[in-house]
């Protein structure tokens, strides 16, 4: 099931990080799962440890099942000062999780990230592709909302 | 060519795109339609503007005109009263006293000249504005020899943070004789309160391509890597877009233009590591593996990419490139100091009016940046300290304000330039927050390898977190100094050898903050 994604990229160790990417852009759970893993390895001839190495080693990569919406809070210093603190206390009272953790539904999971570069906007977050700035208690209410609605 | 009466410069950056700017731009069009208007009004799709607004931000030429935070359902009042009338819109229009600051001064302007005036999606107005005219002078008039000369006279020196001498640098891999070089250019940009190279991707990427290549003329490179950080997807699209460009006009590709020379450049993609911005991680990561940093030397100028000589250079240096050999070392060297010629983009954030990005003389003093390029502090704040570089930066209190700004002048308060991010905080800000949430960082993005940082980095950490709860001693305070320096003489890398920075200054200035803390 792998063969698609494999089969774009010619069996080089240099393409492990974008084999990975698509792999876990291309998964409904957003994750790496094992038997990917294992397809990978064999594809580029490396030992599935120096994959788990690597996949483990960069923070955008999981090997466990992660939601639908991965939200990405930023903890850097520019965004603490201006209240990131709060914001993620609202984010784990609004979804019920930890940090790390998904909802029941498999609709959020909630990380932290370093500085995403948008500090102009901070406090700011991720959710997938798309970058949430100026963010206030209220306006994470009025973001989670949405999403839950079906609409990004 | 079409003319037009005005054009309408839309800024198209992470936070337009935010606030809905694709859907707002076919509202505009629509309004311009509705009285007729767009053959005379022209809407440029453009990257970020020289300003740094809110919202979605416009300026509109040859007024010259700014606004920003604009919503669609202004749209209406703005069309019939600017462009059907001719009367800005007051109410939208950026504050005055900024618009005719020196920021909006682009003769003083090198890397950043054409952003948010040009369209970065069009290669032609690159050109239009005399782009690829140093590429087209490097490969055909210039040897490589005379290339790293030039460089090497203008003094340019590495804006990603080392501040080492771009020529010399070059000089060191041109000699070798190998079949297979490579120039990989660290987009990684993972300081914190740093967002300049992302603001060259996104405004102006062909002035990078150009520097790229002449460099890989210069040492003899054929392939390049642009290694951009994962989470900057406008970047990487835009950057993407520029290179197929470039091989559709045969700027790029095999024997350009007769000349006998090669090169390719490929854009290779991070996937969130914090350490792969020092420039043997970032080569671990290219070829596949994690990215942790190699013992130097051997330097990556000698083996770096696959073993191979490999230059490595941050977009703001080699942005500056076209520049120098455009118009010789001498008319580079008319910016800035004679140390440290050239210009630096500074990020600037915080509690200042405007706070964004701004393009200024090296040696330009700190208060001058503050007050005259972000609208001075916010209204009624008063400046406490400001954080320069970034987290592997230091803190300056209100007695270092007339700091010039360089490479060398910052290390008579034991800071460094860095990555050129300024965070300014006021009186409310407590500097031990600050600290732990730097150090917070340094503990997340410590790479393992090496364990003065890999332990240090968490003690720092268990250290400043028992001091903000008002659990620490003195000898906390003397242990985290004690193991800050320890690190910097030991670590492995940069990574390990910069929390002190912070540390020591925010201890010199701020002292008291942290006595009132501890217990007796």
């Amino acid at each position: 099931m792998y063969q698609e994604i494999l089969s774009k990229y010619t069996p080089t160790k240099d393409n492990l990080i974008y084999i990975l990417h698509d792999v876990q852009d291309g998964h409904p759970q957003h994750y790496i799962p094992e038997d990917a893993v294992l397809a990978i390895s064999d594809y580029l001839q490396l030992p599935p440890n120096h994959i788990y190495g690597v996949i483990t080693f960069y923070s955008m990569y999981s090997t466990v099942p992660r939601g639908k919406h991965i939200i990405r809070l930023c903890e850097s210093p520019h965004c603490y000062i201006k209240g990131s603190e709060n914001i993620l206390r609202k984010l784990k009272n609004l979804l019920g999780v930890k940090v790390g953790e998904t909802t029941k539904d498999g609709l959020f999971t909630l990380e932290l990230c370093a500085c995403l570069g948008v500090c102009g906007n901070a406090p700011v977050m991720m959710v997938n592709e798309d970058v949430f700035g100026d963010l206030t208690e209220d306006r994470i209410e009025d973001i989670i909302n949405k999403l839950k609605g079906g609409k990004a | 060519m079409k003319y037009y009466r005005s054009h309408i410069l839309v800024g198209i950056n992470e936070t337009s795109l935010q606030a809905g700017v694709q859907d707002f731009i076919v509202a505009l069009r629509k309004e311009l339609a509705k009285h007729d208007l767009l053959e005379e009004i022209n809407v440029l799709e453009t990257g970020p503007l020289s300003f740094f607004g809110r919202g979605i931000c416009l300026t509109v030429y040859p007024e010259n005109v700014n606004y920003e935070n604009v919503k669609q359902e202004d749209l209406p009042e703005l069309v019939s009263d600017h462009f059907l009338k001719g009367r800005p819109v007051r109410r939208l229009m950026l504050d005055a006293s900024v618009r005719f600051s020196p920021k909006f001064n682009y003769d003083n302007r090198i890397v950043l000249r054409n952003s948010g005036i040009i369209d970065p999606e069009k290669i032609d107005e690159y050109i239009g504005t005399g782009g690829y005219e140093a590429w087209e002078k490097a490969l055909t008039k210039m040897n490589p020899a005379e290339i790293i000369a030039e460089v090497k006279k203008s003094g340019l020196r590495g804006r990603g943070g080392a501040g080492f001498p771009t020529g010399l640098k070059w000089s060191f891999t041109a000699p070798i004789d190998c079949p297979q070089k490579y120039v990989v250019i660290n987009a990684d940009e993972g300081e914190p309160g740093t967002f300049k190279d992302r603001l060259i991707m996104e405004g102006d990427p062909h002035q990078l391509l150009e520097g790229i290549m002449i460099c890989a003329k210069a040492v003899g490179a054929t392939k390049a890597y642009i290694y951009i950080r994962g989470e900057y997807k406008l970047s990487i699209s835009r950057t993407r877009h520029a290179i197929q460009q470039c091989y559709d006009y045969g700027l790029l590709g095999k024997n350009i233009f007769g000349s006998g020379f090669d090169l390719d450049i490929y854009v290779s993609i991070g996937a969130g590591a914090y350490v792969c911005g020092e420039e043997t991680a970032l080569i671990e990561s290219l070829e596949g593996n994690r990215g942790n940093p190699r013992w130097k030397p051997p330097f990556p100028g000698v083996k770096g990419l696959w073993q191979a000589p490999t230059v490595v250079n941050n977009v703001e240096t080699l942005a500056n490139v076209p520049y120098i050999i455009k118009h010789g070392a001498e008319g580079y060297r008319k910016f800035g100091t004679p140390e440290c010629p050239g210009t630096k983009v500074y990020t600037i954030l915080g509690e200042v009016a405007y706070p964004g990005l701004c393009e200024v003389d090296m040696g330009t003093p700190l208060r001058t940046i503050i007050n005259d390029y972000a609208g001075g502090m916010k209204k009624g704040s008063r400046f406490k300290a400001a954080l320069i570089g970034g987290a592997a930066g230091a803190i300056l209190n209100d007695s270092m304000l007339d700091v010039k700004m360089d490479l060398n002048n910052l290390n008579q308060y034991a800071a460094v330039l860095g990555s050129g991010a300024i965070l300014v905080m006021n009186e409310n800000t407590s500097i031990v927050d600050m600290l732990w949430s730097i150090l917070r960082f340094f503990r997340h993005e410590s790479c393992g390898k090496c364990s003065p940082c890999r332990n240090g980095c968490e003690m720092l950490y268990e250290l400043i977190s028992k001091i903000k709860h008002g659990n620490g001693t003195q000898e906390d305070l003397d242990k985290l100094l004690l193991i800050a320096d320890m690190m910097q003489q030991t670590s492995f890398c940069a990574l390990g050898q910069s929390p002190i920075m912070p540390i020591r200054s925010a201890l010199d200035s701020f002292k008291d903050e942290f006595l009132a803390l501890i217990k007796e």
